[in-house]
């Protein structure tokens, strides 16, 4: 049994997809290149796939992660040597928007994504609702007092129920990056690396902790990196080629 | 700018399931319009999981697109969340191949498959824009076009649609599409839209009911009447001859999200001539068009291939009927490039034991359940609706079922049929308690399903004069089902609501004036009548009184032979003598035989139109079918060659 890490990105239209159906678009596009994957047994064998933090619908993404089990002494597709190639077959058979960006073979016994991955940096729009522009020294100015504080209590809803406490941990960096340009003219764009343990903080929950009331919305929001930190050190769960991956999001380069 | 893309977005962040509303699927067109191509959007007017499957509209999707002077686009009734972003932010019904503006199209061409969604018919138009009264539109705003199974009684939605297609689409879409592109290069001038729908009804299929005079002697329809001699008199339905001409769709969309039966679907046969006398679609379809296996066979291998799918359905009306069903399927499941991890699935199983050895073969590993339709209680009341299913038929089909691993069984009837006795209502019981005992010899704990739909007549079936139950006559009979069942623990009954088969029956077999009940049942909020969540009778039943029409007499009353029905200027090739004769044969109890495998008792659907069968074999299929080799009794005989171990015949 041979497990292959896979980094895809979520762009564009795509991105109102769940992370259900990216599941089963995966599914689809393993049979399409006919990887031969490893099955699960019993009833309804399902072909063992993990994804790693679930991304928000309507997110999107250029750091996204899969690890899939290939049956041993299959023929066909050698991922150690072939990674060109089977990156731009699964590509082909993936929709628009998702792209198969780098793929490499796991060390036996490495951790799964949900065990390694500790924070993820977001870059995001902060709009108001109707209400003119916002201003990016201002919106600056309280990036820098929440840092400097100690405490960031918020009210979020999780499964139905609201829940209030303090996220001030969570936000490991935040920062004004500057007007956000068409076709949100009069947002600002932000970036911030938010940990996700012991439970994930998004961005639009760290926004209604920054604007006044509530009043800044988000549009645009999209994971640049997921990373594991340990003892100091910071790592991608697998390194993107050097394309695009921290350049900032033009609207050229969305898939729509 | 064409694209409503930056409108729709920003409402997509508040609404479930946004993904049904973004497109981008495998297989979707990439749509050049132009001047010279007629623009039709193809729109199905329920919601996106329900609609995307429809291999009938994806099969007129691909044959507009590969034509130089069409191009399609798609559309879905938004879910009604979407509908009120969609209203509060002045945003259009849109394709979703361009998000473009419906009303920006040529045709909005509608799907018919059920007369719960004509609201959302009305909605739809409403929605793009354009007014639901075809005789207000203005010569920009698009031709509405109807087609499917419903339009063959076209009478309650004649006010709101401009053009009805009456049967099989893949010709005559062709031929729209000249007529329309020509008004399109015309330039939509004042008055063109009177030429265009005038030359629309002289194209085969095309019922435009602007063109027909109605007359009415208080409740009753006097006559349907063209107005101008070279509007046709009756509008004969369009069926292709061989549908091994056309091996579509070839590039089925592969859904982002989920959607009902998300899998390959490959139709192997059009029609059927089981001859249930309940069943619209058996008698509106005929005669039976068989793929050839071959034909079959590559679908299901260049789709697989295409689409990454794991599963395939082989549709038709009863798929066990297609020559060498047994054949094709082990051909699939054995193909070495499926690398055994294809299922296939047929639906509507035939009942008998042959059928269930077909579906053990294709489900070696998922053996959860299985669904039988008996429809009838009773062997007499099966006679009465010519579904000659014996009694020993269906226990050799459950034994063999349960004895071949499955747990769980589903059997569909249907009640309030005609002659319906309360012996043939408990019949439906008594049958599915024996189901469950024949079970229990093979498993612990076997589950039965028992599944109850109150019966609503059809046009252009035997049952069309039919009086249909009302909802305290249903509800008695569900009573006294759930009485009997109740202290079988293998047996769970489970019954649709009698309320919704009473809109139904308006609409059915509504005239137009039904149309008015429609207008106000929309107007008052009611769409997505199909879903329970949202369906409410009152809204019916009130818009009824408020037009002064009477439910008794649209639906619960017995038509006599020589009443002018409102479909009777649509023709599905049946002689009216045919149905009229089925209809007594019926009430005599007496069986007609599948004329596939027997002599021809001309119904009129092969000889009216030059056609015929398309079957790859002569013979009935293996084990045994309807009329083919059993007693029949009641009067009439059936002039077959008796074989031996005959079993009985499912069809829906």
């Amino acid at each position: 049994m041979t497990r292959v890490r896979l980094r895809f990105t979520k762009l564009g239209k795509v991105r109102w997809t769940s992370h259900r159906d990216v599941a089963r678009m995966w599914e689809r596009a393993f049979r399409r290149v006919q990887l031969p994957l490893a099955y699960s047994e019993g009833f309804t064998p399902r072909p063992k796939v993990s994804f790693g933090l679930a991304l928000p619908t309507g997110h999107e993404s250029l750091a996204e992660y899969l690890d899939v089990e290939v049956a041993d002494g299959a023929s066909g597709v050698d991922v150690g040597s072939d990674v060109p190639v089977l990156l731009g077959r699964l590509s082909d058979a993936l929709p628009d928007g998702v792209d198969a960006v780098a793929a490499a073979v796991l060390p036996a016994g490495a951790a799964s994504l949900q065990e390694e991955v500790t924070s993820c940096t977001w870059q995001w729009v902060a709009v108001t609702a109707g209400r003119g522009p916002v201003d990016p020294g201002a919106l600056a100015v309280s990036c820098e007092q929440l840092l400097a504080g100690s405490t960031l209590v918020l009210t979020r809803h999780r499964k139905g129920r609201e829940v209030t406490e303090d996220v001030r941990e969570a936000v490991l960096d935040l920062r004004v990056l500057g007007p956000a340009g068409l076709p949100y003219a009069g947002g600002v764009r932000l970036q911030a690396e938010l940990a996700c343990r012991p439970r994930s903080l998004r961005p639009a929950e760290l926004l209604a902790g920054l604007g006044a009331g509530g009043a800044l919305q988000e549009r645009d929001p999209r994971r640049l990196h997921q990373w594991i930190s340990r003892d100091g050190a910071r790592w991608e769960p697998l390194e993107a080629p050097r394309v695009a991956t921290d350049a900032p999001p033009a609207p050229s380069e969305r898939a729509s | 700018m064409t694209s409503l893309w930056p409108r729709i977005e920003p409402l997509l962040a508040r609404v479930h399931k946004p993904a049904r509303y973004i497109g981008c699927e495998d297989g979707a067109s990439v749509p050049a319009h132009g001047p010279g191509r007629a623009a039709w959007l193809l729109v199905y007017p329920d919601s996106y999981e329900v609609g995307l499957p429809n291999q009938g509209l994806q099969i007129l999707y691909e044959l507009l697109n590969e034509r130089g002077d069409a191009v399609a686009e798609r559309s879905y009734a938004p879910w009604t969340d979407m509908e009120a972003e969609m209203r509060r932010a002045g945003v259009p019904l849109f394709s979703l191949e361009t998000h473009r503006r419906a009303g920006s199209f040529d045709v909005l061409a509608f799907n018919l498959s059920a007369e719960l969604v004509y609201t959302n018919l009305l909605n739809c138009i409403d929605l793009a824009g354009v007014d639901v009264h075809a005789d207000r539109r203005r010569p920009e705003d698009p031709l509405v076009v109807a087609g499917g199974h419903c339009t063959f009684n076209p009478e309650p939605l004649a006010d709101f649609v401009d053009a009805f297609v009456i049967g099989d689409g893949e010709e005559v879409v062709g031929e729209i599409t000249e007529v329309v592109a020509a008004w399109k290069r015309s330039g939509r001038t004042e008055g063109s839209r009177r030429r265009v729908l005038r030359e629309l009804a002289t194209v085969a299929g095309v019922y435009v009911p602007s063109l027909y005079d109605v007359s009415y002697d208080g409740p009753r329809l006097v006559a349907v009447t063209p107005r101008y001699p070279d509007v046709p008199a009756v509008v004969e339905k369009r069926t292709i001859a061989d549908l091994g001409a056309w091996p579509y769709p070839r590039r089925q969309l592969v859904p982002l999200t989920e959607v009902v039966h998300d899998r390959l679907n490959v139709e192997i046969f059009r029609g059927c001539t089981r001859g249930c006398r309940f069943c619209q679609a058996g008698m509106i379809t005929r005669p039976v068009r068989e793929r050839p296996a071959s034909q079959v066979r590559e679908m299901v291998r260049s789709g697989l291939d295409r689409t990454g799918y794991d599963e395939v359905s082989l549709t038709s009306l009863s798929s066990a009927d297609f020559s060498g069903i047994d054949e094709v399927v082990s051909g699939i499941i054995n193909d070495p490039a499926c690398s055994g991890q294809v299922s296939v699935s047929l639906p509507s199983l035939r009942v008998d034991a042959f059928t269930v050895g077909v579906a053990a073969e294709i489900q070696k590993v998922r053996r959860t359940g299985l669904t039988f339709a008996p429809e009838g209680g009773t062997w007499r009341m099966r006679q009465v609706i010519n579904k000659l299913i014996r009694e020993e038929d269906l226990y050799g089909a459950v034994e063999a079922a349960f004895s071949q691993g499955w747990h769980r069984v589903k059997l569909y009837f249907l009640t309030g049929l005609p002659t319906e006795t309360e012996e043939d209502t408990l019949g439906i019981a008594e049958l599915a308690r024996n189901c469950a005992a024949v079970g229990r010899r093979h498993v612990r704990a076997p589950s039965v399903t028992a599944s109850v739909g109150g019966f609503v007549p059809k046009p252009q079936t035997p049952f069309q004069w039919f009086r249909q139950d009302t909802v305290e006559e249903l509800r008695a009979k569900v009573r006294l089902l759930r009485d009997a069942t109740r202290r079988d623990p293998g047996v769970q009954l489970r019954w649709h609501d009698p309320r919704a088969s009473v809109a139904e029956g308006i609409a059915s077999r509504g005239d137009r004036r039904v149309g008015a009940v429609i207008e106000e049942v929309w107007r008052r909020g009611g769409t997505f009548q199909e879903w329970s969540e949202h369906f409410d009778l009152s809204r019916w039943t009130s818009a009824m009184d408020a037009h002064g029409l009477s439910l008794d007499w649209y639906v619960h009353r017995e038509r006599p032979q020589d009443e002018v029905l409102p479909w009777d200027h649509v023709s599905a090739g049946l002689h009216r003598d045919f149905l009229w004769q089925e209809w007594r044969d019926a009430l005599a109890a007496a069986g007609t035989p599948d004329c596939r495998w027997t002599p021809c008792y001309d119904c009129g659907a092969c000889t009216g139109y030059g056609i015929e069968h398309v079957v790859g074999s002569p013979l009935p299929p293996a084990g045994g079918s309807q009329g083919t080799g059993q007693d029949l009794g009641g009067g009439m005989s059936v002039p077959v060659e008796l074989r031996p171990s005959a079993v009985g015949a499912a069809s829906r």
